[in-house]
């Protein structure tokens, strides 16, 4: 026999909800993912080693580690670091405090860091995740107690709207990336396959299926307009937005894949690199 | 066909319970057909509002199981057999009785917004000529059936009660509307930061997820708003560009 429950309709808290279902598994999916994905990312960048192999040959070609390129600065000396050649200002910078490890990777890791940190997307995951507005939709948000309470992205986080000069600069990463998967084809100058060189084409594909993607991009290629049929200009940006609207739909997806598979490419170069992994390839080497 | 068990809220907005009610559910039963049938066998004075039962008039909204729906669309079979079905009405908004609730917050914030403003020049011998491509993006957010789960769910309203700061994901989509019509020329953008409350949106998505018509709320309403006040307000870019060049003159679709 059921009994009647009285209920107050106001209640309000963290978590607190009706629902049945296992809302809690997006937020701590993501909670596990993007940790574990920083967690990496910052040991990896710590490292300052083991970032690139090339089977010891000279020549032009070899396996970079995604986080830690471009190379701007390059340390002599340091296991696992890449000929100097490839250094874009040359040799490590004397100022550099000796506390920090001399990692070219700590150079550039905080512009991917704010474009995916401001990304429409990313937001949604960890304001639900890690902020708890909301943690799932019809579920209590962590209540916002001070002066004003919930201020959305109107204070500090208007910090949000820099992601459209984030995404200027994601754009040279593709771009980088795509050198970076160039270098991987050869070894000493010649051309081969290996299982480096799938992964670090892979990565500048999915980047930039995710950047291509981006709502601020859709926005300037062609959302801002209003009316398409005006000039020739606005008939291509209607078809181009198109293809921006289909990766945009799968923002998401692209998201996901692209940070794990450039943490993957860097793993595997790490570990080739330091000689846990053999590198399948057809150089032999 | 078997008996199943359903919590229904009765009371008001002050004093509430959830009342068990035991009956028959029969093959094809959406969650309004077993409201109605509880309401003309075993509860007669049980409110609910509905009116096509068929997704198109938006009146039945309620929370079924905590998740915002419209009870005509939500068929039975989405539950297992032996769960107990909970319906709650709207949490945002205050109870009248039972399932209804009083939706006229929503009304007082459409008319914050600026009318549409055709341009004058705008109008031919044809009348006013659109093309497909200029209008099917404003088409998407004309499916809108005001519902309202969406402003239910939007947790601004719903857990932070910023009513004031915030006109909600409906009126989002209306301003979205507007905004983008080839022909109109009201400029909305301060008032989209300010009195509607672009910023207030941490996009979240939970809009898009409730919405029974689908529609991409977030993605192709409020996020391109985001956009068009970051054009006005925080890019230096467009900011400079438009100090030197002015204002853009809007264009027109050819006649």
């Amino acid at each position: 026999m059921h009994t009647n429950v009285s209920i107050s309709l106001n209640v309000k808290g963290f978590a607190k909800t009706l629902r049945k279902d296992r809302w809690w598994l997006y937020p701590g999916l993501v909670v596990f993912g993007l940790t574990g994905f920083l967690v990496y990312g910052f040991w990896s960048a710590w490292q300052a080693d083991f970032y690139w192999y090339s089977a010891g040959q000279e020549g032009f070609g070899g396996y970079l580690a995604p986080f830690y390129s471009p190379l701007v600065f390059i340390k002599e000396g340091v296991v696992g670091a890449a000929p100097m050649s490839h250094s874009i200002l040359g040799a490590w910078p004397s100022w550099w405090p000796s506390w920090i490890p001399p990692s070219p990777s700590l150079l550039i890791l905080a512009i991917p860091g704010i474009f995916r940190f401001t990304c429409y997307y990313y937001r949604k995951s960890y304001y639900r995740a890690f902020t708890g507005t909301p943690p799932a939709c019809a579920v209590g948000s962590i209540p916002r107690k001070g002066k004003s309470g919930y201020k959305g992205e109107t204070g500090l986080m208007q910090v949000q709207n820099l992601h459209r000069y984030a995404m200027y600069f994601a754009m040279l990463f593709i771009i980088i990336f795509f050198y970076d998967a160039y270098l991987s084809f050869f070894r000493s100058g010649e051309f081969g396959i290996g299982v480096g060189s799938i992964l670090l084409l892979g990565n500048p594909i999915l980047l930039g299926c995710y950047v291509f993607g981006c709502h601020s991009l859709r926005h300037l290629l062609g959302g801002s307009r209003d009316c398409y049929s005006c000039s020739m200009g606005g008939q291509i940006a209607h078809k181009n937005g198109k293809v921006i609207t289909w990766l945009n739909e799968r923002h998401e997806l692209f998201a996901w894949l692209s940070l794990i598979w450039i943490m993957f490419a860097d793993f595997y170069v790490r570990m080739i690199s330091m000689g846990y992994l053999t590198d399948l390839n057809t150089w032999g080497i | 066909m078997a008996k199943r068990i359903f919590q229904i809220f009765r009371g008001d907005s002050e004093n509430g319970v959830l009342v068990n009610f035991e009956t028959e559910v029969k093959e094809g039963m959406v969650v309004l057909d077993v409201i109605l049938e509880i309401q003309a066998e075993q509860a007669n004075d049980l409110a609910i509002r509905w009116n096509c039962k068929a997704g198109k008039c938006g009146s039945c909204s309620v929370e079924i199981n905590g998740k915002p729906k419209l009870s005509c669309m939500t068929r039975m079979n989405e539950y297992f057999s032996d769960q107990t079905i909970t319906i709650t009405p709207l949490k945002a908004f205050p109870v009248i009785k039972d399932l209804v609730t009083d939706v006229s917050w929503n009304y007082e914030q459409n008319k914050k917004i600026k009318p549409v403003k055709l341009a004058p020049e705008s109008k031919s011998e044809k009348g006013y000529v659109m093309y497909q491509e200029d209008v099917e993006r404003v088409q998407e957010f004309r499916k809108c059936i005001e519902c309202y789960l969406c402003q239910n769910v939007c947790h601004i309203l719903r857990d932070h009660d910023k009513k004031d700061k915030f006109i909600g994901p409906r009126y989002m989509i209306r301003v979205s509307s507007l905004e983008m019509h080839p022909l109109d020329i009201e400029d909305r953008i301060p008032e989209l930061k300010k009195d509607y409350g672009s910023g207030m949106c941490n996009i979240t998505h939970c809009c898009t997820d409730v919405c029974p018509e689908n529609i991409k709320i977030t993605d192709n309403g409020i996020i391109p708003l985001k956009e068009r006040v970051v054009d006005r307000f925080y890019d230096p870019i467009t900011i400079i560009k438009r100090k030197i060049f002015g204002k853009k003159k809007k264009r027109l679709p050819p006649f």
